[in-house]
């Protein structure tokens, strides 16, 4: 059984604007897959809902030039069903393929999977490493944000309680790039990340033109490696520069243990992926 | 808080009215009217237990707050077949002895169900990936994979009897 709660249920956006606007303690309801366990586990405080299911205008995938804006009530299923996000964005592919299981994808939508703000939130890597881009609305006004510098903590953001994420964009990756991702669990799906790594690489004449480098479940936040990231911009890379950037990346990281892996183990493998994932990613492009 | 109201759901093809509060899962709902095909198991959208088409979309209808389901379709296990008019999935599953204590199987077969609308012939892989949302205590997996690629194999008109 889950706590009692209020639920309003507005059909369009103007409205669900509305319902977050003056009000200290309502939250967003959308694919509801991490909020009704959350409830259920009396992790959950908040008591008053507005559930975006009849916002329909808030699920699209939409192409504007080399612009791509998903809707935030756009699904992981619907991501996958898309025919352009394999190269729109290879990596938030991979990460919505292995996203928990079928029926959670059915569901679960790329703003929550962002605003649920946990480091282990598995298409975030991906989006970071695209440099997306995240608009907030409210009823006075919206802004844009660059994902970057959108948590601010452990499940924290800079998003008002007033505010609803209503979407995010990014521009599509360089012709000559190669954009990965990685989620080290015990399974592939269905499983909670115990290191997650996302990297892209754009090259020119045999140089590295842009270098992401996101981790994700290895601090309080998923955050770019951007130590990692200056040692590779302008080289041509080789294994000596790969070790030295993933070392730097590593470094970054502040995990802890928990019942799915030590602090330890994230540190090696925060390590190795991304030594891994360079790889690949500069063989791929060079 | 939480006031109730009345949601309208057509079940299996037929209409259900459900007075239930804000709070209620799809899950709750449905069993508390007599739909017990429907399985409780983890209640946090692991175990896949709970598994129904939404629409034509499988969904954890544990996850599933009865409100969002107003209007809409449901098919539960009972809906993909029954004794006499069993779907290839079911019969699939029966032949292989890939039920065991069956506490599983209905969400298996809902999420095998879609695996095959969108993939009609799927590797051995592409079938643990569409079942990664379904957990069988009883561990048998070996026998469900074989069911699933027997199905296929029947409904793209590759199986013994075709």
């Amino acid at each position: 059984m889950l706590p009692p709660f209020d639920l309003s249920q507005p059909q369009s956006l103007a409205d669900a604007l509305q319902a977050l606007a003056g009000k200290g303690d309502t939250r967003p309801l959308a694919g509801a897959t991490n909020l009704v366990p959350d409830l259920r586990g009396k992790r959950e405080t908040c008591r008053d809902f507005v559930s975006l299911d009849g916002v329909n205008e808030l699920r699209y995938i939409k192409r504007d030039g080399d612009r791509v804006t998903l809707g935030a009530r756009t699904t992981m299923a619907d991501i996958l069903d898309d025919s352009g996000i394999r190269t729109d964005a290879p990596a938030l592919y991979a990460a919505a393929e292995i996203f928990a299981g079928r029926m959670v994808r059915t569901a679960a939508t790329i703003g929550g999977n962002v605003c649920c703000g946990s480091p282990s939130a598995d298409t975030v890597p991906a989006l970071l490493t695209v440099d997306a881009e995240v608009t907030l609305s409210s009823v006075s006004g919206q802004r844009t944000v660059a994902l970057d510098e959108f948590y601010i903590d452990y499940k924290k953001s800079v998003l008002r309680s007033d505010e609803l994420l209503t979407s995010v964009s990014w521009n599509v990756p360089p012709q000559n790039s190669a954009n990965l991702f990685y989620k080290l669990a015990r399974r592939k799906g269905d499983a909670i990340t115990v290191t997650g790594v996302a990297v892209m690489i754009a090259a020119e004449d045999g140089v590295c033109t842009r270098a992401r480098i996101a981790l994700g479940s290895v601090a309080p936040t998923v955050f770019r490696a951007s130590a990692a990231e200056d040692l590779l911009a302008g080289k041509a890379l080789d294994e000596a520069i790969i070790e030295q950037a993933a070392r730097a990346a590593a470094d970054q990281c502040a995990p802890i243990d928990d019942i799915r892996a030590s602090a330890d183990y994230r540190l090696q493998t925060a390590f190795s992926l991304t030594r891994r994932l360079l790889t690949q990613a500069w063989k791929q492009v060079s | 808080m939480s006031n109730e109201k009345v949601v309208t759901v057509t079940v299996n093809g037929s209409t259900v009215k459900l007075a239930t509060p804000a709070h209620r899962t799809l899950l709750e709902a449905l069993r508390h009217e007599g739909f017990v095909e429907i399985k409780c198991g983890c209640e946090k959208g692991d175990c896949g237990a709970c598994a129904v088409l939404l629409d034509g979309e499988p969904v954890d209808s544990c996850l599933t707050l009865a409100w969002h389901a107003d209007g809409r379709e449901v098919t539960t296990i009972k809906g993909i077949g029954q004794p006499g008019n069993a779907d290839p999935l079911q019969k699939a599953f029966i032949e292989t002895g890939a039920a065991q204590c069956g506490y599983c199987t209905p969400g298996m077969i809902i999420a095998a169900r879609s695996l095959l609308k969108d993939n009609p012939d799927p590797s051995l892989a592409d079938v643990k990936r569409g079942l990664s949302g379904n957990l069988c205590r009883c561990t048998g997996y070996t026998r469900i994979f074989e069911a699933v690629q027997l199905a296929a194999r029947e409904l793209r008109g590759e199986g013994e009897a075709a």
